[in-house]
């Protein structure tokens, strides 16, 4: 069923909302509260796009409250190899998205919230959020010793990072989103925050490391929900609107037309990892085979998260050279993917002689090159 | 192309056709402005320097960090032009104008500042420049009414793509909904319109279901006389053309199989199908399943598939070889690393469960467990893709009967299971009776093994699946 305006679109979601009578008292400053049911971020990315994509925010501005299961989110310009440790991630289950929005790296679980502005693109304005934040924090402990940086950082007893922003700006809407960390896992925050890859050269966007800490070690008596209704409530008084938070399923195309096709692209690997501005990989690593140790020297570019060019160097002979200049030319434009090249190098092994000395060097040297990846 | 040439190439003649563009240099005169149609990228226009806009917060600098257009590329307006981004904010910046890009101001990476220009856009002279405000519409060009922009005092927003689009198709834009941003008339809207009409411009045929192709006189409308007229509307659904073409290189995994399966196809297959009657298999799995599930591992049938192939190639160990590149040597391979095709989000891999041959029915099941847990996380190793000396593929569990499978080299045997199926077969005292049948096709490669031997094979591997208890007589 195709919506007749993206006006519409704002009606009907308003409907579902049922805004209440008085939300919208002075029009200038109407808003609502909007908090999503799922823990799934590609889900909630999903809404950001769609809000900052559909809705008039011309007199309404729309506050978004979001968790997520244990994910790694990227900025747009980001190269995940150079912010976190992706083999870590996959043994853990921990998942890896790609936020539209600039910035640095962050760390979502359940013990962090997040917290999305969204406005036209005149009445964009950070700081104003984020004082609105410690505002509601310090309403609700005032003892909390917080502040506003000049990078848009909230800071804990001066010291300590509890919140990251970044934020997105079209041509007419804008969004301005925060975490603030409640009772997060740190362990495993700076486990997967930390790149094991060496000899990267990127121009992306790097992450500025900061010592963080929880709200929850401060006062043992917060809870995410209580700082989700605190913020709630104050930009509730902020905007004049009710205090009431309205729960949407980020999957139900009634409400959110288009929504899941939104969320599907955010997953693809194009988007997660062919966003990567342009890199070079320069690393040497030692291979063990029988009694020897050998060097090996690697160089490659990579564009769009593909293999432009490749350069293996390996002792003379050690492997026929037809066999490595066939792995070089086959790793030249696929992805820089350690599945992608096991499978590439598992059946180009199909075409060798059979040989099982070969097969073990073979094997050893694909090895060693997914762990770069 | 000098500036005393945009006066001359705004006014063309509207040529009423889609195909057609042509530059009549010698018709200098008309009587109105008139819409510039191109099919080249040809320098006529005005070159203007689109400014980057302020991004407020009193900032003065970005980064560019990635284009989204290239030089001699054609933007509409509000076409996304470049991403920049400045302080954790990542700004998309879109086209005020409709026009080719003629030069970029920035390379990637580079400091771009508020107010300088960023692009240079060509824009078609006689269309004017949308001013700051950022007034959606161009200005009227035509009289004609499906161009008609002003409806009840509401703007109708579309770029000049679509509005051509719907002129082509005869479409009114008044008519059409807009589902794009502030009611805008998306490409997307014109198509479905389209899709939606049922030939009401042609008069309905009381005859149209019996006579199946109408006679052209019916089917064209009256305008033999324009010769440029667009293609007729049939009197079914008129065909919407939405889609292009989209070529890819072919890379990576892909490029791999491509060299893997033009070699196996050097090798002369012969088949060998057969069905297996698996009422007594299913029963046993029956059984066995929460035995399994006791020791934690899921029971398929494939570890008894695997199994019993194993069992048979003890006996027919020619099917467990590899012939070298010279044909001039077999190989018997010792191990039995037989191969399970999985279907995974890289495409078809395989990998092997190593020395079938040493390892229980139960073991085996333990190791599929594992490879299937690793090849749907995407974490299957060199060690386990590599090896393998004897495959079957399940396609059944997707669907099917009968398959002509490819051998994989090195191997020289390969067998394609069917689903299961519920079907009616005689038994021995001639009752029909429900048996459970599955369909089983062998590749083999014929330089080396001959119909008999496969034929022996298969028999023995179905003899084993249809009385599994003779199973045991020769498991080691």
């Amino acid at each position: 069923m195709v919506l007749q305006s993206s006006f519409k679109n704002c009606l009907q979601l308003s409907c579902i909302f049922r805004t209440p009578k008085a939300g919208f008292r002075d029009a200038a400053n109407g808003g609502i509260i909007i908090q999503s049911l799922s823990n799934d971020v590609y889900h909630n990315l999903a809404v950001e796009d769609w809000i900052h994509d559909h809705m008039n925010l011309e007199n309404r501005q729309v506050l978004f409250l979001w968790r997520n299961s244990p994910t790694v989110v990227i900025g747009r310009h980001q190269n995940p190899w150079q912010e976190c440790n992706l083999k870590l991630m996959r043994q853990k289950n921990i998942k890896l998205a790609r936020r539209r929005s600039g910035g640095g790296t962050v760390y979502h679980d359940l013990g962090n919230i997040n917290l999305t502005f969204f406005t036209t693109r005149k009445k964009y304005e950070r700081i104003e959020n984020l004082k609105l934040v410690v505002k509601a924090l310090k309403a609700l402990r005032p003892q909390l010793n917080i502040h506003v940086t000049d990078r848009y950082d909230i800071l804990l007893d001066r010291q300590y990072k509890i919140s990251g922003t970044a934020a997105k700006v079209g041509r007419t809407t804008a969004y301005h989103h925060c975490t603030l960390l409640c009772n997060a896992d740190k362990f495993v925050l700076s486990d997967v925050l930390k790149s094991p890859y060496k000899g990267l050269k990127s121009n992306a966007t790097p992450s500025v490391p900061a010592s963080v800490k929880n709200l929850f070690e401060e006062d043992p008596s917060l809870t995410c929900e209580m700082l989700l209704d605190a913020i709630a409530e104050e930009y509730a008084m902020q905007h004049q609107i009710d205090h009431h938070i309205t729960l949407i399923n980020p999957t139900d195309e009634t409400v959110l037309p288009g929504i899941n096709h939104k969320s599907k692209e955010l997953q693809t690997w194009e988007w997660i990892y062919g966003k990567t501005p342009k890199f070079s990989v320069s690393t040497c690593f030692n291979m063990v085979y029988k009694d020897s140790v050998l060097d090996v020297k690697v160089d490659m570019d990579v564009k769009h998260g593909r293999i432009e060019t490749c350069n293996i160097d390996l002792p003379e002979q050690w492997l026929p050279p037809a066999l490595c200049s066939e792995l070089v030319k086959s790793l030249s434009g696929s992805k820089f993917c350690p599945t992608e090249t096991t499978a590439l190098s598992s059946t180009l092994l199909r075409m060798c002689p059979q040989d099982d000395e070969l097969h073990s060097k073979w094997n050893l040297l694909c090895e060693n090159m997914t762990v770069l990846m | 192309v000098c500036a005393h040439h945009v006066r001359s190439c705004s006014s063309i003649r509207f040529v009423k056709s889609k195909y057609v563009c042509v530059f009549d240099k010698s018709a200098f005169k008309f009587s109105h402005q008139q819409r510039l149609f191109r099919t080249s990228a040809v320098s006529c226009g005005q070159i203007v320097q689109f400014k980057l806009s302020d991004i407020g917060e009193g900032i003065t600098e970005v980064t560019v960090k990635e284009w989204y257009i290239k030089e001699g590329d054609s933007v509409s307006q509000f076409d996304s032009i470049c991403e920049v981004q400045s302080d954790k904010a990542s700004v998309t910046i879109t086209s005020r104008y409709d026009g080719i890009i003629r030069k970029l101001h920035y390379n990637l990476d580079e400091i771009a500042y508020v107010g300088k220009p960023l692009v240079d856009i060509e824009i078609d002279a006689s269309k004017g420049i949308a001013s700051k405000e950022d007034v959606v519409e161009t200005p009227a060009m035509s009289h004609e009414e499906h161009t008609h922009q002003e409806i009840k005092g509401h703007k109708t927003l579309a770029t000049p793509a679509v509005r051509r689009l719907a002129m082509e198709n005869n479409i009114k834009l008044s008519e059409v909904v807009g589902t794009g941003k502030d009611n805008r008339i998306l490409k997307e809207d014109i198509l479905n319109y389209l899709a939606k009409q049922t030939g009401a411009i042609l008069p309905p045929s009381p005859k149209a279901e019996i006579i199946p192709p109408l006679p052209k006189s019916e089917t064209v409308p009256a305008a033999p006389k324009d010769k440029a007229r667009k293609i007729p509307v049939p009197v079914s659904r008129p065909v919407v053309f939405s889609g292009k073409d989209k070529t890819e290189p072919i890379t990576g995994f892909h490029k791999a199989m491509v060299k893997t399966m033009s070699a196996a196809l050097k090798i002369p297959h012969f088949g060998y199908c057969d069905e297996i009657d698996l009422t007594q298999l299913v029963q046993l799995r029956e059984e066995m399943k929460p035995l399994a599930q006791i020791r934690g591992i899921k029971l398929s049938f494939m570890p008894f598939f695997i199994k019993a192939a194993s069992l048979g190639l003890l006996q027919y160990p020619i099917l467990n070889a590899s012939l070298d590149e010279s044909c001039q040597n077999v190989t018997y391979k010792a191990s039995h690393n037989i191969g399970v095709a999985m279907d995974t989000e890289q495409g078809l891999i395989v990998p092997n469960v190593k020395n079938v041959q040493a390892c229980s029915v139960f073991e085996i099941a333990s190791e599929l467990n594992r490879l299937q847990a690793l090849g749907s996380a995407g974490q299957l190793g060199t060690n386990d893709l590599t090896g393998g000396t004897f495959t079957l593929s399940n396609i059944g569990t997707i669907g099917g009967t009968y398959a002509k499978p490819v051998i994989l080299p090195p191997e020289v045997a390969i067998g394609a299971l069917g689903k299961i199926q519920i079907l009616p077969r005689f038994n021995g005292k001639g009752e029909v009776f429900k048996a459970q049948i599955m369909n089983v096709s062998w590749s083999a490669d014929h330089r080396i093994i001959d119909g008999a031997t496969m034929a022996r094979f298969s028999n023995l591997w179905k003899s084993y699946l249809e009385n599994p208890a003779s199973m045991l007589l020769d498991l080691k």
